[in-house]
């Protein structure tokens, strides 16, 4: 019987909506595997209180590591720590989120565990005695099916993929050591415009492109966006025109984001912008040419002018949410 | 400065993926194969800092076939001094197994950085550079996209979400390099016909033990047709209710 | 964002190239959709060469390429010299004619005719862009008849003094240097014509642009006048010896644009099969109608041809093979199927066809121009015509 390990992040000692995501994935595992989950969160002192809602998402136990040196993630520290807890049980599987800071930590994890590592996965199995895992490969082009042969392997999962439900676990907490070190050390997190969500972190991204004609219509994008309550989303020709930041970039050489919705306004659909939101649940598409790509892989599609149709939408997409 | 960036021999991102015949790899017939476009923005980094040096040597080093020395070659004609192939028929989709092969041939290098790219765009694994990093017991910081280097120690920037992370450091050190971070140099004619004459030392891959195994490729289930629903602002209020209704995502 | 270029090759011809040459055309073929593609419909809307580029040429090797190493040169063989003209009059004829003209018309009569320490002196600068030069041997009434030419170079004291008119010279207005022709005995032997290295500022020496242009508009085109112009002994080209000097200086640019062309046929080509594949008539893409199907097929058949033939003669050249004869049948066929290719494509296209978004009116039009310099297609029909039967045909 083996366990499952599921590595939460916090931020400013509350819990990022990943987190529940990973515990379930855990959760989804251990049931297949015959075993418990361990929720391990890492935070600065009085993380521990971030805790205590993870028995809801699966968790069995819940570990706390708090020290105050990782109030913010500290990759070696991190690293460090939850390489300890994994060899002090008995556990299958390591789990983290796919987040830019569980994508740093995972690999760490796995090579001082000397452990097979699976990178933003969208699927966790168990079958024969092996942990299994499915994931997209060459810009989501081709889907992988992953066996680790090894008794323990370390997974990253694609964050908005493993949508929690409620497992009314215990989540028993109980401190672990954190073990410091560090052989890089972040020094602070430069942030960027207050209160505005992540693209690859809102279930709702509505992205702008070429159609927009310029930086100043972008408005258009930013108020359907906070009409759905989600994030802004970029093709690359309008982030390397410089109208839009590389953080908002959504593509191959950009972010991949999973959201539940995603608008494409004015976006021909290049295939490498595409690969960067093609698993997203539902695509919708606005756009004047009828003959655009983007359309053959939309949902739902309107033909038209954009400078029309998204206020009008913005219009009833607020209305929607509002009543 | 001594760098060695670590390079990945991969298929042109425009390309058609094809499943092989055993359904775990793609068919490679009529694949254009580049560097790792990640790769490119390590090895401009090397060159650059090298030359802010005033000297030193950039190492180009490929994990691959013997196919990959078109690749290395690529790099050295962008301007690395020789290249390193360790040869494997096959690259494995276990990122491990690549990283000790790696971390064998750089370890006693001497080397001030070793600089990977953030992931390969073949199998996104985003895992070699840091555990080599971690197998080397050297400082790492992945998905830089701003570099600064002075007197033995760097500081370097990775996007995080809602923000940038600044990391410090001392060197020697593991870098992967995301877009951004540079803005990669086409390789000069001249520096191609140079690359001709520069070594590349070939070598096994001490990759050790492969345990994580493909069990199938296979193209990604289509998705179930979409519709236009209309033309023009008139069109919006049946799309909020499609949206609402039918996909239930309002 | 236009999808990238990758090429059309039926024939895997790909495949007879060396790694290297296949990484030269590569890396040009990136940096024409990276940096040329981006601002040539501008230039070519207001008529301007875009100089701003000249510096990034220059710093790649695109200048004088299959020139030697030891000048500052690439020092290419000459299939990776015509992959570079492929891959540039891709993206436009003008550019390619840019860099014919510095590579071929200038540099190479340097290199050629110059002596060594005129080699030394210029032949590494122009490698690098740092002077532009231009070719000084069309008359305004000795276009395909250079041995009637007027201009004069008298031999004096001191050097030489040149008189006389150019006209259609590329590069012309910017250059800093022009190698000009010029009959240094009497009007009536051709014999007497020798070459010159004259920098622009010499007084006496003006070029203006020539207006009014609907082709290779994306380049300068200019008129030299020489008045009186007194350059020293050392402006001499002392191995130039008649018209068979300027003439083999033609044979590289010719050998040059014979690959270039093929790239504009291949651009349209390229361009027309995906516009067809996605533009919907009458229910279908219209690359499901059959007179759109053969439009594509003959143009990939002449393509396909094109492609063997420049490659054979690439290697010809190489080996010291490439007479001027051969050279005129590649310039005269690959010129020809390009002009078919970029009107076919055009047509292909209907009415987007016509507007500066779409490259294949573009390439129509610098194609004419193509067509009628560096020895129109019908001096090359006569040049053909006279190695086969041993019989000039030409007066």
């Amino acid at each position: 019987m083996a366990n499952v390990l599921a590595v939460t992040e916090q931020r400013d000692g509350a819990l990022r909506k990943s987190s529940r995501e990973v515990v379930w994935a855990a959760r989804q595992l251990a049931d297949a595997m015959g075993g418990a989950v361990d929720a391990l969160v890492l935070g600065g002192p009085g993380v521990d209180a971030a805790g205590a809602k993870l028995g809801e998402a699966g968790a069995d136990r819940v570990l706390v590591a708090e020290d105050a040196a990782f109030a913010r993630y500290a990759p070696d520290g991190y690293a460090a720590t939850v390489a300890a807890v994994a060899k002090a049980g008995s556990y299958g599987a390591v789990l983290a989120a796919a987040t830019a800071a569980g994508k740093d930590l995972a690999p760490r994890v796995a090579a001082r565990l000397d452990a097979p590592l699976g990178t933003d996965v969208t699927g966790v199995a168990f079958a024969g005695g092996k942990v299994a895992a499915t994931r997209p490969v060459y810009a989501g082009k081709a889907v992988q099916q992953l066996r680790f042969d090894a008794p323990l392997a370390v997974i990253s999962v694609r964050p908005n993929t493993f949508a929690p439900g409620s497992a009314g676990k215990p989540g028993t907490a109980s401190k672990v050591p954190a073990v410091l070190e560090s052989r890089v050390t972040v020094r602070e997190v430069k942030a960027a415009e207050q209160g505005k969500l992540d693209v690859a972190e809102a279930s709702v991204v509505v992205s702008g492109g070429r159609g927009l004609r310029g930086p100043e219509h972008f408005a258009l994008i930013e108020s359907l966006a906070k009409a759905f309550g989600g994030a802004v989303g970029a093709s690359r020709a309008v982030v390397d025109a410089g109208w839009r930041p590389h953080a908002e970039q959504v593509g191959q050489t950009g972010k991949t984001v999973s959201p539940q919705l995603y608008v494409a306004v004015g976006i021909s659909g290049a295939i490498q912008h595409l690969a960067g939101m093609r698993t997203a649940k539902v695509i919708v598409a606005i756009n004047k040419d009828k003959d655009a790509p983007i359309f053959q892989l939309a949902d739902y599609g309107i033909v038209g002018d954009l400078f029309e149709i998204v206020p009008k939408l913005t219009e009833e997409v607020a209305k929607a949410r509002a009543g | 400065m001594k760098i060695a960036v670590c390079i990945k021999r991969v298929p042109d991102t425009e390309t058609r993926i094809r499943i092989g015949g055993d359904g775990a790899s793609i068919d490679e017939s009529g694949v254009k194969f580049v560097v790792n476009p990640y790769d490119e923005f390590a090895i401009e980094e090397a060159l650059q800092r090298k030359e802010k040096a005033g000297g030193g040597e950039v190492v180009a080093i490929a994990l691959g076939p013997d196919a990959a020395q078109e690749t290395i070659r690529g790099a050295l004609a962008m301007g690395a001094d020789r290249g390193v192939l360790l040869k494997a028929d096959k690259v494995p989709a276990d990122a491990l197994a690549v990283a000790r092969a790696l971390a064998a041939e750089l370890k006693d290098g001497g080397w001030d950085l070793v600089l990977f790219g953030k992931l390969a765009v073949d199998d996104y694994n985003h895992g070699v550079g840091p555990m080599t990093a971690e197998l080397l017991g050297l400082p790492c910081v992945t998905a830089v996209v701003k570099l600064e280097l002075e007197g033995g120690r760097g500081v370097a920037e990775r996007e995080v979400e809602g923000g940038m992370e600044v990391v410090e450091f001392a060197l020697p050190a593991v870098l992967t390099a995301d877009k951004g971070l540079n803005t990669p140099r086409y390789p000069a004619l001249k520096g191609i016909m140079a690359a001709k004459k520069k070594p590349i030392e070939i070598k096994p891959a001490a990759l050790g033990e492969a345990r994580v195994a493909v069990t199938t490729l296979a193209l990604p289930a289509d998705r179930k047709a979409g519709r236009i629903v209309g033309e023009g602002p008139d069109a919006v209020g049946e799309l909020v209710r499609l949206l609402r209704t039918e996909a239930k995502v309002l | 964002m236009a999808p990238r270029f990758e090429g059309v090759d039926f024939y895997d011809v790909g495949s007879l190239l060396s790694e290297e040459e296949r990484a030269v055309r590569d890396t040009v073929r990136q940096w024409v959709d990276d940096r040329l593609a981006p601002v040539i419909n501008r230039h070519y809307v207001e008529g301007t060469f875009p100089r701003e580029l000249v510096p990034e040429m220059a710093e790649l090797g695109f200048f004088g390429a299959n020139l030697p190493e030891e000048y500052g040169c690439a020092g290419l063989n000459n299939v990776a010299y015509g992959l570079i003209m492929q891959e540039l009059e891709r993206g436009d004829s003008g550019v390619r004619s840019f860099a014919s003209v510095q590579g071929a018309l200038v540099m190479y009569p340097i290199h050629a005719f110059g002596s060594e320490e005129q080699r030394k002196r210029w032949l590494p600068k122009m490698a690098a862009g740092e002077v532009i030069g231009c070719f000084g041997l069309t008359e305004p009434d000795y276009g395909s008849n250079p041995g009637g030419m007027i201009t004069t170079a008298k031999e004096t004291k001191d050097g030489w003094v040149l008189n006389g008119a150019k006209m259609w010279i590329t590069n012309g207005s910017t250059a800093q240097v022009a190698i000009v022709w010029a009959k240094t005995g009497a009007l009536g032997d051709a014999g007497g014509i020798r070459g010159f290295i004259v920098p622009t500022d010499t007084p006496g020496f003006s070029a203006k642009d020539q207006k009014g242009k609907l082709s290779l508009r994306a380049s300068d085109t200019s008129e030299l006048v020489l008045q009186d112009v007194k350059v020293g002994k050392d402006a001499l080209l002392p191995g130039s010896k008649g018209l068979k000097s300027p003439l083999s200086c033609l044979t590289q640019a010719r050998y040059g644009i014979a690959w270039g062309a093929l790239g504009a046929a291949m651009g349209c080509y390229d361009e027309a099969l995906r516009y067809a594949k996605q533009r919907v008539m009458f229910g279908k893409p219209i690359a499901a109608f059959q007179l759109q199907q053969q439009r594509l097929a003959e143009m990939l058949t002449e393509i396909t041809k094109g492609q063997l033939l420049v490659l054979q003669l690439g290697r010809l050249k190489d080996q010291g093979k490439a007479t001027p004869q051969r050279v005129s049948l590649a310039k005269r066929n690959n010129v020809n199927v390009a002009c078919d290719v970029a009107r076919e494509a055009r047509r292909l296209l209907g009415a987007n066809g016509i507007l500066v978004e779409y490259t294949a009116m573009r390439h129509l039009a610098n194609l004419e121009s193509v067509y009628t310099y560096e020895g129109t297609h019908d001096m090359h029909t006569l040049i053909l015509g006279e190695e086969i039967t041993g019989i000039s045909a030409f007066e």
